[in-house]
């Protein structure tokens, strides 16, 4: 149990997805526009990226190893990944109305999120076990959902900001998030994957 | 600022407070502990601080004049000196000039006016410069040397090999650097509880005075008398330096209750490293800290927990610089969920 809770604090902070590995800058960077948006993002991510990390864990063992096939590991992932999204976009629909219609447009926008295959490429370089992968997906999802809503925060305020007109728009916000980034680096050194 | 606003007829009381007098009144509370620092471990801070406000202030006339604002009226606001004189009371005394330099233009230019100057930086600027310098060049920045006490070995460096040691590089008669840096208590006792020493071992050590290490605390000390003096004239407010405290003596009392060994003593992190800077001078800052009561007790609170965390299970040994960046970057959410209830409002 602590080592799961170890590969959670990990992958949210010492790992983190946006700011220590800079993977999946884009839906950073145009999802945390606003808290709510920032929010949903997250939560989509979260699914997806846990059912995905699964999946592939599956794949792996039982499909590509058997059959000595890991040089296609990069292709079956992406594959992975697109199966995961539908999954979740149709059970939503089906079963999640509501959650749908809320999450609705960041499932599919997930597609082209490169945290998606790094989260299942880190984890089946590391052989993680299918538990520790699963855990290390959620952790990672909920590092992603922190960085969106802190970068949702400050892009509220900078909103009131006098910046130098060639910084306005992304490039102040990637200088909030390149401090952000130094700041995450105090978490250095709490849990070592 | 100094603009005036006479535009109203009525009698109005005006409050003299703007905000040169504020910064001033920084200053001012940080030169007893500045007076005692050089006591203990020479000219190095002056130094420092003389290129770190340099720096500054050409810093900061270059962005105003290019972005053609009025650079009389910011640059005598003394914020910038303020800046500068936080950061370079978190460098080593020992430090090449170019290090205070380049740290003052990262905190004046990316992290103050990139957003827009005083007022609109949503991080405290001297605290991103010296996040920046640790993080960059980590060997310059922990080059600590030891007090100069009685029973110490210490070399003493004149205020001349001081300078040509910042400006040159160089050390009077080839002594070596390595002679006269030592590592600094919290470093001490990070690294003696990990390869399991016990921290009464390491507390008889010669750096050690009564609660952080020696001289350390002294300063520790002053620079708390120079919170006091801003408490009391109103310049800050006390949920943040309280919050913050409280913050990092619980979680230390409560480890060292439970295991006296493997954990330091509440004292010591009181005592040690930027923890009275932090709690007095740094979290305070008006601009980058929460706007509401209720929001500066848990910023405040946080940034004390996040320095225990990071100083005790983290990388590096302190972590003021660190937390204080992190809950920064937490204050928009936080002033979102402690907004006061406006009265009347259910």
């Amino acid at each position: 149990m602590g080592e799961l809770l170890l590969i959670v604090l990990a992958a949210a902070l010492v790992n983190n997805l946006v700011l220590v590995q800079f993977l999946g800058l884009c839906p950073a960077i145009g999802a945390s526009r606003r808290l709510e948006g920032a929010v949903g993002m997250a939560l989509a991510t979260g699914l997806v990226l846990t059912t995905a990390s699964g999946l592939s864990f599956l794949v792996e063992r039982f499909l590509l190893q058997p059959f000595e096939l890991q040089y296609l590991k990069l292709l079956a992932f992406i594959v992975v990944i697109g199966v995961s999204l539908q999954i979740w976009e149709l059970l939503l629909r089906r079963l999640a109305p509501l959650l749908s219609r809320l999450l609705g447009v960041y499932v599919p926008l997930l597609a082209s999120n490169c945290a998606l295959l790094g989260v299942v490429l880190l984890n089946s370089g590391a052989s993680r076990s299918f538990v520790a992968a699963l855990f290390y997906a959620a952790g990672a999802a909920l590092g992603f959902g922190l960085a969106l809503a802190l970068l949702a925060g400050l892009r509220d305020r900078l909103r009131h900001a006098d910046v130098p007109l060639p910084f306005r728009g992304a490039a102040i916000v990637f200088v909030t998030a390149g401090i952000l980034s130094l700041a995450f680096l105090g978490f250095a050194g709490f849990a070592r994957l | 600022m100094t603009t005036r606003f006479e535009l109203a007829p009525a009698p109005h009381a005006r409050a003299l407070v703007g905000v040169p007098l504020v910064m001033r009144r920084v200053l001012y509370a940080l030169t007893p502990a500045a007076i005692t620092y050089t006591w203990f471990f020479g000219w190095g801070l002056s130094i420092n601080f003389g290129v770190a406000a340099v720096s500054a202030l050409l810093s900061e006339g270059a962005v105003l004049r290019l972005r053609g604002r009025k650079t009389r009226v910011e640059l005598n606001d003394g914020s910038a000196l303020v800046t500068a004189a936080l950061l370079s009371f978190g460098l080593p005394p020992l430090v090449p000039a170019w290090v205070p330099a380049l740290g003052s233009v990262v905190a004046i230019v990316v992290a103050k006016q990139l957003f827009g100057g005083l007022g609109k930086n949503l991080f405290n600027p001297a605290m991103v410069g010296y996040v920046f310098l640790l993080v960059s060049f980590p060997v310059e920045m922990t080059q600590w040397i030891p007090p100069r006490m009685g029973d110490i070995d210490y070399m003493h460096l004149t205020f001349l090999g001081q300078l040509e040691y910042s400006f040159l590089g160089r050390l009077p008669n080839a002594i070596d650097i390595d002679t006269l840096t030592r590592a600094t208590p919290l470093d001490i006792v990070k690294e003696g509880l990990r390869s399991a020493h016990s921290f009464a071992q390491l507390r008889g050590g010669s750096l050690f005075g009564d609660f952080g290490g020696r001289g350390w605390e002294w300063v520790a000390n002053v620079i708390a008398v120079g919170g006091l003096y801003l408490l009391y004239t109103g310049t800050i407010r006390w949920q943040i330096p309280v919050a913050l405290l409280a913050g990092l003596l619980v979680p230390a009392t409560a480890f060292y209750v439970l295991d006296s060994d493997h954990y330091a003593a509440p004292g010591f992190h009181l005592f040690s490293g930027a923890s009275m800077l932090g709690a007095f001078f740094i979290a305070t800052d008006p601009v980058s800290a929460a706007a509401s009561d209720r929001g500066r007790l848990i910023y405040g609170a946080c940034i004390g927990l996040l320095t225990y965390a990071i100083r005790t299970w983290g990388g590096y040994p302190d972590g003021i610089a660190f937390s204080v960046l992190l809950m920064n970057a937490a204050v928009p959410l936080i002033d979102r969920y402690t907004r006061p209830r406006v009265y009347g409002q259910r």
